[in-house]
């Protein structure tokens, strides 16, 4: 019997397992530089939060919202991951799982799942345990290159926290840092620092993004907006300040600004579906990166910036319609 | 400490009182008049916003009767809630109800698959208005139903529902407000508001094919081959395009069962009183 | 270095399956029976002028154009009128056809059977349009707008270059590659009869870089004529479409709601300039065609000339049968072609191919839930939002709204459901919101 269908009849095979699985394979130089520098303490942080990420996915599956089971997908994995890079290696696992509840079960599936929630789920994970645990979330190991276990549980800052704590205007008190505690560049490329697992290294997330415009998963336009914002707004302000906490190319290679341009600004779910969208998206996430790290509490905002931004995506996408074919510049 | 709370108090209070009064101006200053008699009048309605009695919704109905002389008042009517919302509206205005019979929508195809067996498969179709763009249908009858329930989906009030076994749609008669909203959406249109008679039901040609009778046969063993039998019978009928309509006005209980026990194709379908 | 042409805004690169591309045109077997619709253009259907019983010609005028909007048709075999009536065409709906008996192959003594090239055009402008007119010719790109129209210019416009589209993009089909390979000469004079039509000496045939035979072909004989050259294009699909093309050649772009002529260009399909110079100068008018006869399932993949009529399931037959494992048959090319229900249905003139598909791949597959992924948005080549346009018809948004999004503008080209990794069926949203703008 013959089949009746609409045109097309060609489909690309380029379905949204094999978009997701190409995310994945663009996550893994990260994960190898975590566990070059953080040692097996890195393995079980990022495995830990897959396991439960993608099990939480299946039991909200299986026996709340009674639909098929979507973990073939690997979103699960991918929200898995991005919640582990966000992690600090000495994470203890029953917080992981926190925040992989959080992440799943409050982020996602509470909103329908796949396609339907409006905040990123691994920037949702890690802002709880970050407010919930901001003890155990803020102790960063120092990296010790091709040693599985970390010979002295020695712990450091990261270069964000020694630029926010050579503030000028602070009291000499907490003037704890000076300029010349900052690791050095090269470092900070090759992810020689103390961080978050995934987002040391900036060359194993820049290896990632080539991967991920190569197979056409995302376009170039979100991460190279967000970096660039954050490259102007620092420079424009360390050009006029001169305050070395705005030191330019110290916010562009540390902190989670590398990943969160890379992979969470660029989540297909939380991010304005056309071109002019995400550029907008791109800038605010930018601005809203800077002031935070700058002028609040905190030394970290991309996570932050990327959850506002997410909120205000349904808006953006309202009103950045593209111009379409014929219509007036 | 004290002058500490007591601030707060007052400065709490106070955006509180300047709020209340801000909201209590613009709700006196920006008031809008509304008619007690266009209230009255939509809380009697089904308020179901389908749009049948042709105003753009409830509301819409309620200020057109609010404002409605006697004679026109006559023109206005709620299918939905039929005669006894009718007579309701019409006793607040204090005017006679008209009388309407009670109408339903029928469905004219009985191309399931048993009497039009599927001849291609659907693929990835899922809604009637696309299908019937690119093919005549699974069937092969060009004027069928599709079996892709466009209309299940329209209907506000659950009358209608799609039966796995059959493929076709089925009209609960007493669900049905006959609001017309099938009617408009049957890419095919296949649906009929029909009046029946309070004495004796409804009688109507369950086949809209305007093919040559062979080839109607050809596609579905119920379909209106135009043979003229029923015409002979009543003579309101008539037979254009080799298909036979049957007008509301030819009384079911008079002639209902007689032409569907003589429809060769068994093509015309009698009921029975269904409203009670 | 040759610049190479293209449209920016949306557009996909897409498997091409030309498997037929090196075949050289055969001249299919004249059927015993054929049925010709007498409506196979936009408009409406010509009016009928024989009767049953009647001798026909090869050639010979079988229904008149009724109106301005409508175009002659003509016998394609000779032989008797046995019958008139509504016959179910490729969709199964029925169509008035006129079924003709084959008996010889006879043709009117009017038409110039002689293979050499005709050089020469000694016709005025009016004589011209008045041939394409007789000539029966409808844009055989797949819309069927007829010709003549299309190159009388109205009063007050005035027409600069006119673009023959040789683009060809969609997947499989190679009938307008072979008949630029075979039949360049006869398309080069097909070009300057039109422009002569036009009254502008300016032709740019544009070709997909995809057919290299072609475009040497043609660069080479273009060079012997003034005013006809010929541009190479980026393959991208949809390179063929009217308004994609205009921008990749000229650079202008059609404003909202404007045809081609209104920024001075005119567009034809290779096939339609090919039947223009054999109306014009041959006398012969519009009644065979070439057809791409392929796709996975085929067995003997071949570029036919097929006269109007014959039954597509003899052109099955000719290149090896339909085997059992074909689960779709696709008239035109797999991106806007339709799946067909009647094989018995007739080639007409907007026939461009006939695809037999067996893979997996070219069945739909089931659709999840959408990723917001955007890749429909920047996949457009008219610049919409299907994923707006399918929210929109799922909440019943009324056509005011759907205008707003610019539904009515979507040329149908298929991309938005090609490229879509949920498989969410868009362009069929956009179909409906074109079909609910059009009602009002």
């Amino acid at each position: 019997m013959l089949k009746i269908s609409t045109n097309p009849h060609m489909q690309t095979n380029r379905d949204t397992k094999a978009l997701m699985l190409d995310v994945v394979i663009a996550l893994m130089p990260a994960a190898i530089s975590a566990i070059l520098f953080f040692g097996i303490d890195a393995l079980r942080v990022i495995l830990t939060s897959v396991a439960a990420c993608v099990m939480f996915e299946y039991l909200a599956c299986r026996y709340w919202l009674k639909t098929q089971n979507s973990t073939v997908d690997f979103s699960a994995v991918i929200t898995g991951i991005l919640l582990a890079y966000n992690l600090p290696s000495t994470m203890p696992c029953w917080m992981i799982l926190i925040g992989a509840f959080m992440a799943i079960i409050v982020a996602k599936m509470c909103f329908g799942g796949l396609g339907k929630n409006i905040f990123n789920p691994a920037l949702v994970g890690r802002v709880f345990l970050f407010i919930s645990f901001p003890v155990q979330m803020t102790v960063w190991p120092k990296p010790h290159f091709l040693q599985m276990v970390s010979p002295d549980g020695s712990t450091g800052a990261t270069p964000l926290r020694i630029l926010k704590s050579i503030d000028a205007s602070s009291s000499a008190s907490a003037q704890m840092y000076s300029p010349e505690d900052l690791p050095s560049y090269l470092d900070m490329f090759l992810g020689n620092i103390g961080g978050c697992i995934g987002e040391i290294s900036a060359l194993a997330l820049l290896l990632g993004f080539a991967w991920l415009l190569y197979r056409k998963v995302i376009t170039w336009h979100i991460p190279v907006y967000y970096v660039a914002t954050v490259l102007v707004f620092t420079s424009v302000l360390y050009f006029t300040t001169g305050d070395m906490k705005f030191l330019p190319l110290a916010h562009l290679l540390s902190g989670g600004l590398m990943l969160g341009a890379i992979f969470m600004a660029t989540d297909y779910t939380t991010s304005p579906m056309t071109l002019k969208g995400q550029i907008i998206f791109a800038i605010g996430c930018g601005i809203l990166t800077v002031i935070i790290r700058s002028f609040s509490a905190y030394p970290e905002g991309v996570s932050f910036a990327i959850l506002i931004m997410n909120a205000l995506v349904p808006l953006i996408d309202k009103y950045a319609v593209q111009r379409c074919y014929g219509e007036k510049r | 400490m004290d002058d500490l709370i007591l601030l707060n108090i007052l400065i709490l209070g106070g955006t509180a009182f300047i709020a209340a009064l801000v909201l209590y101006i613009v709700s006196k200053r920006f008031a809008v008049k509304t008619d007690e008699m266009v209230i009255s009048i939509a809380a009697a309605l089904p308020q179901a916003n389908c749009g049948a009695c042709g105003k753009a919704g409830c509301a819409d109905f309620a200020t057109a009767c609010a404002r409605a002389d006697e004679a026109s008042f006559a023109n206005l009517y709620c299918p939905v809630g039929g005669a006894a919302v009718m007579q309701k509206i019409a006793s607040l205005r204090g005017f006679a109800a008209t009388d309407k019979a009670p109408t339903v929508a029928v469905l004219r195809c009985q191309g399931n698959c048993q009497n039009a067996p599927a001849k291609v498969n659907y693929e990835a179709v899922s809604s009637c208005r696309i299908a019937n763009r690119i093919s005549s249908g699974q069937s092969g009858c060009p004027d069928g139903c599709l079996h892709l329930g466009d209309c299940v989906k329209v209907c506000k009030f659950g009358a209608l529902s799609f039966d796995e076994a059959s493929g076709m749609p089925v009209v609960d008669s007493k669900k049905c407000t006959s609001c017309g909203a099938c009617v408009k959406i049957c890419p095919r249109g296949l649906f009929e508001i029909r009046p029946q008679s309070l004495a004796g039901g409804m009688v109507y040609v369950a086949c809209r094919n305007k093919q040559k009778g062979a080839v109607a046969r050809k596609n579905c063993s119920k379909a209106c081959i135009g043979c003229m039998k029923c015409a002979k019978i009543c003579d309101k009928i008539k037979i254009e395009n080799n298909l036979s309509y049957i007008p509301p006005e030819v009384d079911a209980g008079e002639f209902g069962a007689e032409l569907a026990q003589n429809c060769p194709t068994s093509a015309i379908i009698y009921k029975e009183r269904i409203h009670d | 270095m040759i610049k190479e042409y293209t449209f920016p805004m949306g557009g996909l690169h897409i498997e091409k399956y030309k498997i037929t591309a090196d075949c050289p045109i055969v001249e299919a077997q004249i059927p015993e029976i054929v049925n010709i619709p007498v409506k196979q253009h936009i408009g409406s259907p010509a009016k009928i002028l024989v009767s049953k019983g009647d001798k026909v010609k090869v050639g010979t005028l079988l229904a008149d154009a009724d109106g301005i909007v409508s175009s002659d048709v003509h016998s394609s075999v000779s032989g008797e009128v046995i019958k008139i009536e509504d016959l179910p065409s490729a969709s199964g709906y029925e169509e008035k056809m006129i079924t003709i008996k084959t008996e010889g192959d006879k043709w009117e003594k009017s038409v110039n059977r002689k293979p050499e090239v005709i050089k020469e055009i000694n016709l005025t402008q009016e004589e011209i349009i008045t041939k394409i007119r007789e000539g029966g010719i409808v844009g055989m790109g797949g819309a069927g707008y007829p010709t003549p129209i299309k190159t009388s210019v109205p009063e007050g416009k005035k027409v600069e270059l006119l673009i023959i589209n040789g683009i060809e993009c969609e997947p499989f089909l190679t009938a307008d590659d072979r008949l630029m390979v075979e039949h360049a000469e006869e398309i080069i004079m097909g070009a300057r009869v039109i422009n002569r039509a036009l009254g502008i000496q300016n032709a740019i045939i544009a070709i997909d870089e995809n057919k290299p035979r072609a475009i040497e072909i043609l660069t080479n004989l273009s060079k012997r004529y003034i005013g006809v050259n010929v541009k190479v294009c980026r393959t991208k699909y949809p390179q063929g479409g009217e308004k994609q093309l205009i921008k990749a050649i000229t650079g202008k772009e059609l404003p909202l709601g404007k045809l081609p002529i209104d920024v001075g260009c005119i567009v034809q399909n290779v096939g339609t300039v090919f039947a223009v110079y054999e109306a014009v100068l041959k006398n012969k008018p519009l009644f065979e065609r070439i057809v791409t006869v392929s796709g996975d399932g085929c067995q003997h993949p071949c570029n036919y000339k097929v006269r109007v009529g014959t039954p597509v399931s003899d052109l099955i037959e000719a290149t090896g049968g339909l085997s059992t494992d074909v689960h779709k048959i696709v008239l035109g090319g797999p991106m806007m072609g339709n799946a067909i229900v009647n094989t018995s249905a007739p080639v007409t003139k907007l026939t461009s191919g006939i695809l037999l598909l067996k893979d997996e791949n070219f069945s739909k597959k089931e659709a999840s839930s959408c990723i917001r992924c955007g890749k429909c948005a920047l996949s457009c080549p008219a610049g919409l939002r299907p994923f707006a346009i399918k929210q929109a018809i799922s909440f019943n948004d009324t056509a005011e709204d759907l205008r707003k999004l610019h539904a009515g503008d979507c040329i149908e080209c298929g991309c938005c459901a090609y490229v879509c990794p949920a498989n969410i069926p868009l362009l069929d949203y956009c179909k409906i919101a074109k079909q609910e703008i059009r009602k009002k």
